[in-house]
């Protein structure tokens, strides 16, 4: 196996810690929702991979011999997580306008800030 | 009827939902989702009945055979855990209808009802489900409502507490999902008792282990487990009353028993607590959270924060037992399991009931309430007793059996930082009891009991702790067998 064999991987590696370093690192309410979004993005290709078979078609049965099939639950599990993903970046979505609302700010250090004084 | 209870049991809260949105009317709402909860209740105790009795159920959802089709599982691990869930969550909607009004504005009571359902349907379907992307799915479900739960908090400090539970939650549940995936991708099946099969004779693999060690810190982020706690002080410290008391009860509880399926059954426990030793990892872990999560318990003036903190130290125990991976062990983790279920709602549910009455659960605003509130105080002295694991209740039975375990397993320093653990919970609990009887009440405190109908589940708990603390053949019973057949391989 040469070396960037298995690239898909790495990507799927580098945008994973990406998406946990922006979560941990930024201070905005937004972004570490798209830090989060990257980092789930990340598992969706990790298992759109998995199940990619080269030179493998769709699962429907065409007449022939040697016909190469490509696995479909990884896609339809994903399909599952992605919609879990949508809806939990709505809700994360729904909060942050809410928390918006009570403190005025999205920034992490401002909310702090504001508990602080309000004590 | 009875041959599809196991699909019953999570279809029923999850329909139920939607139909309590389109009630759309706070009083309506509540007697529907009570209704529902007692069913589910219900439905759990006939199915445990029939496990013990009959063995494991297998229920094969359209009728599509495993390892092809999705299954439902009922054996007596997952039946005892299904029972204790959906037990609190009837008990915790007993109480909830003068705490909701109280605490949530009444155009969006229907709401936390439904939140409330949804969120049962989850923990239900991932303690039932024999399969391990279901269980992500339902973890899902159930961690989105009760998101939901927390953010209806009447401070605003719920919502910044429900959003970092959320992005904690997420990475949890995705770590989960990365494990699966890895698992997916050296055996090609999903089915929980199919994993067990065809993983440990591949547990020398690389990814396999990578797998293993994704989902087990994902889900040990879910259970709280020190020092991946972080989430949790504030998400219960700002939740409505009646949210914490069934969040606190079940959630982390169900983590738990995930995590126990995946080290006992998917890998088996000579991998788990062999190879990967993950038996001295975790009590180092139980007694560091034990430890320092009691210690900062001491120190916080929030009740509610106080006893949250309080159930990082306690998911500490039952980790301590499972990390001896003995059926003694297991047993007393078990127990506890169900122990802690009953305490930490008895006493979040009489925080609830103070919170009525005083509009603070500060330890300043509970000075003198001894004589004014004396079912209340009296009910959360009582789990606070069974808290330390005062002989005759709940918390005496299930340290007695982890002490037994440890002095079982020749780790003689454990059963300091237990007796240690126990001695900071008679402090923090102590210092209640102080302000509540010994303080004099400040002037126009307000007077009075909580309603009949907070009191009265409150204080059915309580019965409960003590009853199962003196009569401790169901329980034990129960978790033994559990506890045995986790160890005996079997699926």
């Amino acid at each position: 196996m040469e070396w960037p064999g298995l690239y898909n991987y790495w990507i799927v590696v580098f945008l994973m810690m990406a998406g946990l370093y922006i979560v941990i690192a930024q201070g905005n309410l937004v972004k570490k929702m798209v830090g989060l979004t990257v980092f789930q993005a990340s598992v969706f290709i990790m298992y759109i991979t998995m199940g990619k078979v080269t030179g493998g078609t769709a699962p429907i049965i065409i007449p022939g011999d040697n016909i190469v099939y490509a696995n479909p639950l990884p896609h339809v599990l994903i399909l599952t997580a992605i919609v879990v993903g949508v809806s939990t970046l709505a809700l994360g979505l729904a909060l942050i306008v809410r928390i918006n609302e009570a403190y005025g700010s999205i920034e992490e250090d401002d909310i702090e800030k504001e508990e602080q004084s309000a004590r | 009827m009875m041959p599809h209870l196991p699909a019953l049991q999570i279809v029923l809260p999850l329909l139920a939902a939607p139909v309590c949105v389109l009630l759309g009317h706070g009083r309506f709402a509540y007697g529907f989702t009570l209704v529902i909860s007692w069913l589910a209740f219900a439905i759990s105790v006939l199915l445990l009945n029939s496990v013990l009795e009959g063995g494991s159920i297998s229920y094969q959802l359209g009728g599509w055979a495993p390892p092809w089709g999705i299954e439902l599982r009922v054996d007596p691990v997952n039946a005892y855990v299904l029972m204790i869930v959906s037990a609190i969550g009837a008990m915790v909607m007993t109480y909830a209808r003068p705490s909701v009004d109280r605490e949530i504005r009444a155009e969006r009571e229907y709401l936390y009802y439904t939140a409330h359902l949804l969120c049962l349907a989850g923990l239900l379907g991932v303690t039932i489900t024999g399969d391990a992307f279901n269980i992500f799915v339902f973890f899902e479900i159930s961690s989105l409502a009760s998101y939901i739960l927390i953010s209806l908090g009447s401070n605003r400090r719920a919502l910044v507490a429900a959003f970092n539970y959320l992005v904690f939650g997420t990475i949890g549940a995705t770590f989960f999902l990365i494990g699966v995936g890895m698992l997916y991708q050296m055996t090609g099946t999903l089915n929980l008792a199919d994993l067990a099969e065809r993983v440990p004779p591949l547990t020398g693999n690389r990814t396999v282990q990578a797998g293993f060690i994704f989902m087990a810190i994902g889900l040990a982020l879910k259970a709280a487990l020190f020092p991946l706690h972080a989430w949790l002080p504030n998400a219960y410290a700002y939740a409505p009353s009646v949210a914490t008391a069934f969040l606190a009860a079940t959630a982390t509880k169900v983590a738990i028993y995930v995590l126990i399926r995946i080290y006992f059954t998917v890998f088996g426990a000579d991998f788990s607590f062999g190879v990967m030793s993950l038996g001295a990892l975790l009590q180092i872990l139980a007694v560091a959270a034990m430890i320092v999560a009691s210690l900062i318990a001491i120190f916080q003036n929030d009740i509610k924060r106080m006893l949250a903190y309080s159930s990082v130290a306690q998911v500490g125990y039952i980790l301590l037992g499972i990390g001896f991976a003995t059926v003694t062990g297991l047993t007393g983790g078990l127990l506890h399991l169900f122990n802690h279920a009953l305490m930490k709602a008895a006493l979040f549910m009489a925080l609830g009931c103070v919170f009525y009455r005083m509009g603070s659960v500060r330890l300043e605003a509970m000075a003198g309430i001894g004589s004014r509130m004396p079912w209340t105080t009296a009910s959360f002295v009582a789990g606070g007793l069974s808290l330390i694991g005062v002989p005759m209740t709940v918390g005496f039975v299930s340290k007695w059996y982890l002490l037994l375990a440890t002095v079982d397993s020749g780790s003689w320093w454990i059963v300091i930082f237990v007796l240690a653990s126990s001695l900071l919970a008679i402090i923090y609990i102590w210092r209640v009891v102080e302000v509540a009887y010994f303080s004099p009440s400040p002037e126009g405190a307000p007077k009075g009991e909580a309603p009949l109908t907070m009191l009265i589940p409150t204080w059915m708990l309580i019965v409960a702790n003590v009853y199962f603390g003196i009569d401790t053949r169901v329980s034990v019973g129960v978790a033994t067998r559990a506890a045995e057949f986790l160890l005996g391989g079997g699926l």
